[in-house]
């Protein structure tokens, strides 16, 4: 059996996680916050006519499985993608690509994941992982999530790559057949912040962008008045929840923005791009504080209609900043991508 | 967010791991750095498992009350509800309506039994009983 050498480095999310790792390992050595940049990872949507659990839902990030496809797209990198019926046979594909040293993403659902923290183990069947060796009945695991590499029993990992419920994983495993020499990052990363831009400014319906951001900032004022409080606290809770979950790198997805920006002014030398870092951060800490207020609320139970109001208006200002701040970074873009 | 100001209020994440945020460092450069936990989350996710637990004691009373057998309770102890179950387990949803009734177990074939507690990952013994 070959024994593969594979990095494990550490992210905040999954996803841009093991894009990140699985390319790296194939040459092509790269971030997760450039990952997350070029995949266009960046996103608001708050869509009360989707439920989860009898919750409203409230996203940072597009649908799981994008960011990766489009970073491997505009980079250039052919990946080959796999699904199952059989769990059997999906397990026996993966010994195969470990016998000839293929590091493998694979799409797991986490409630059975026996070396996750229990209090993050819910029913969600989007999560990412990379196996990169088995010796015996044991594979070796590299989850972006966690500090360190981990194992799973053939038992363990069958049972979480076939997860039930929504979005089933059905074994789904994957990896880089092509990765090439030279890319050209300029054009993905300028090409990634203009979807970005458009996601977040011009996206001609309420529910998505600054414009999301404004919506659940009114919606959730009438919350207190249609529901109970309880209910209308769950509703809250659920969006600081998706804001700080496991994976957000923190202030859902702002400060890894604003770190992959940062990133980009090293890569155009261009000082403006450092500027619109440090307005992410500034939004990303105002996020902070918006779940600062929001968590209080939650816990302390407070009956008056201030709270809520004040917690709201706090949203208004993100959603005035992130509409101002993407308007600009789109210009911005557009400029570079004429020179490119 | 600065580096020296990255939380590490304990709670949920056990020890067994720390989440990575991106920060400013002291010389204004973006890096990453780990938390044990931030107090704002750690209310939120708290909020969601009171959820959760109500709902598995309000199952252990109704299997205490001879209202439902302790299938409910290992039910809802493993976040499921009935469609979910049966995709775990390939039994049919009516007869998982039945089992679940007061003394439901009672009637359900060894097979099922033994579909429901590799389901749940405990033994036919432990299904039968709430603790």
């Amino acid at each position: 059996m070959t024994d593969i050498k594979f990095e494990h480095k550490q992210s905040a999310h999954c996803e841009n996680g093991v894009t990140a790792n699985l390319f790296t390992f194939h040459g092509l050595k790269i971030s997760e916050p450039l990952v997350f940049g070029i995949g266009s990872g960046l996103f608001f949507a708050h869509m009360p006519f989707m439920k989860l659990t009898g919750i409203p839902v409230t996203g940072f990030r597009p649908m799981p499985g994008i960011i990766f496809q489009r970073a491997a797209k505009k980079l250039g990198i052919k990946m080959k993608v796999k699904t199952y019926k059989n769990p059997k046979q999906a397990m026996a594909d993966l010994d195969a690509n470990l016998a000839k040293g293929i590091p493998t993403g694979c799409v797991v659902g986490v409630f059975h994941l026996t070396y996750f923290p229990e209090p993050y183990r819910f029913h969600f069947n989007a999560h990412n992982l990379v196996a990169f060796k088995k010796e015996n009945d044991l594979y070796y695991i590299s989850d972006p999530v966690m500090e360190n590499i981990t194992t799973l029993t053939y038992k363990d990992f069958e049972r979480v790559r076939f997860a039930k419920g929504t979005a089933e994983p059905k074994g789904k495993m994957y990896w880089p057949i092509s990765v090439p020499k030279e890319v050209n990052l300029k054009k993905a990363i300028i090409k990634g912040i203009r979807k970005t831009c458009y996601d977040m400014t011009e996206i001609p319906l309420p529910f998505f962008g600054a414009k999301g951001i404004h919506y659940l900032a009114k919606q959730m004022l009438k919350w207190p008045k249609k529901m109970e409080e309880r209910k209308a606290l769950q509703y809250l809770g659920q969006v600081v929840r998706m804001q700080e979950e496991i994976g957000t790198g923190g202030a859902g997805f702002r400060f890894m923005y604003a770190a992959f920006l940062f990133e980009c002014y090293t890569i155009f030398q261009d000082e403006r791009f450092k500027q619109f870092s440090m307005e992410m951060t500034q939004i990303g800490d105002l996020w902070r504080e918006f779940a600062i207020e929001a968590s209080r609320l939650v816990k302390n139970r407070s009956r008056s209609g201030s709270d809520w109001e004040s917690v709201s208006k706090l949203l208004h200002n993100i959603a005035d900043k992130e509409q101002d701040t993407f308007e600009r970074l789109y210009k911005l873009a557009k400029e570079w991508d004429k020179k490119l | 967010m600065k580096k020296e100001e990255v939380p590490q209020d304990d709670g949920l994440l056990q020890g067994k791991t720390r989440d990575l945020y991106y920060v400013l460092d002291e010389n204004g450069n973006y890096v990453s750095a780990l938390s044990t936990g931030w107090e704002p989350k750690n209310i939120v996710m708290q909020q969601a498992w009171d959820l959760i637990n109500e709902s598995v004691e309000e199952a252990k009373n109704k299997v205490l009350n001879k209202e439902a057998s302790p299938l409910l309770y290992h039910m809802e102890k493993n976040q499921m509800d009935i469609k979910l179950l049966a995709q775990y387990t390939n039994i049919n949803k009516n007869k998982i309506k039945d089992h679940l009734k007061f003394g439901g177990l009672d009637n359900a074939s060894e097979a099922d039994l033994q579909s429901y507690a590799d389901a749940f990952r405990i033994s036919i013994d432990q299904l039968k009983s709430i603790n």
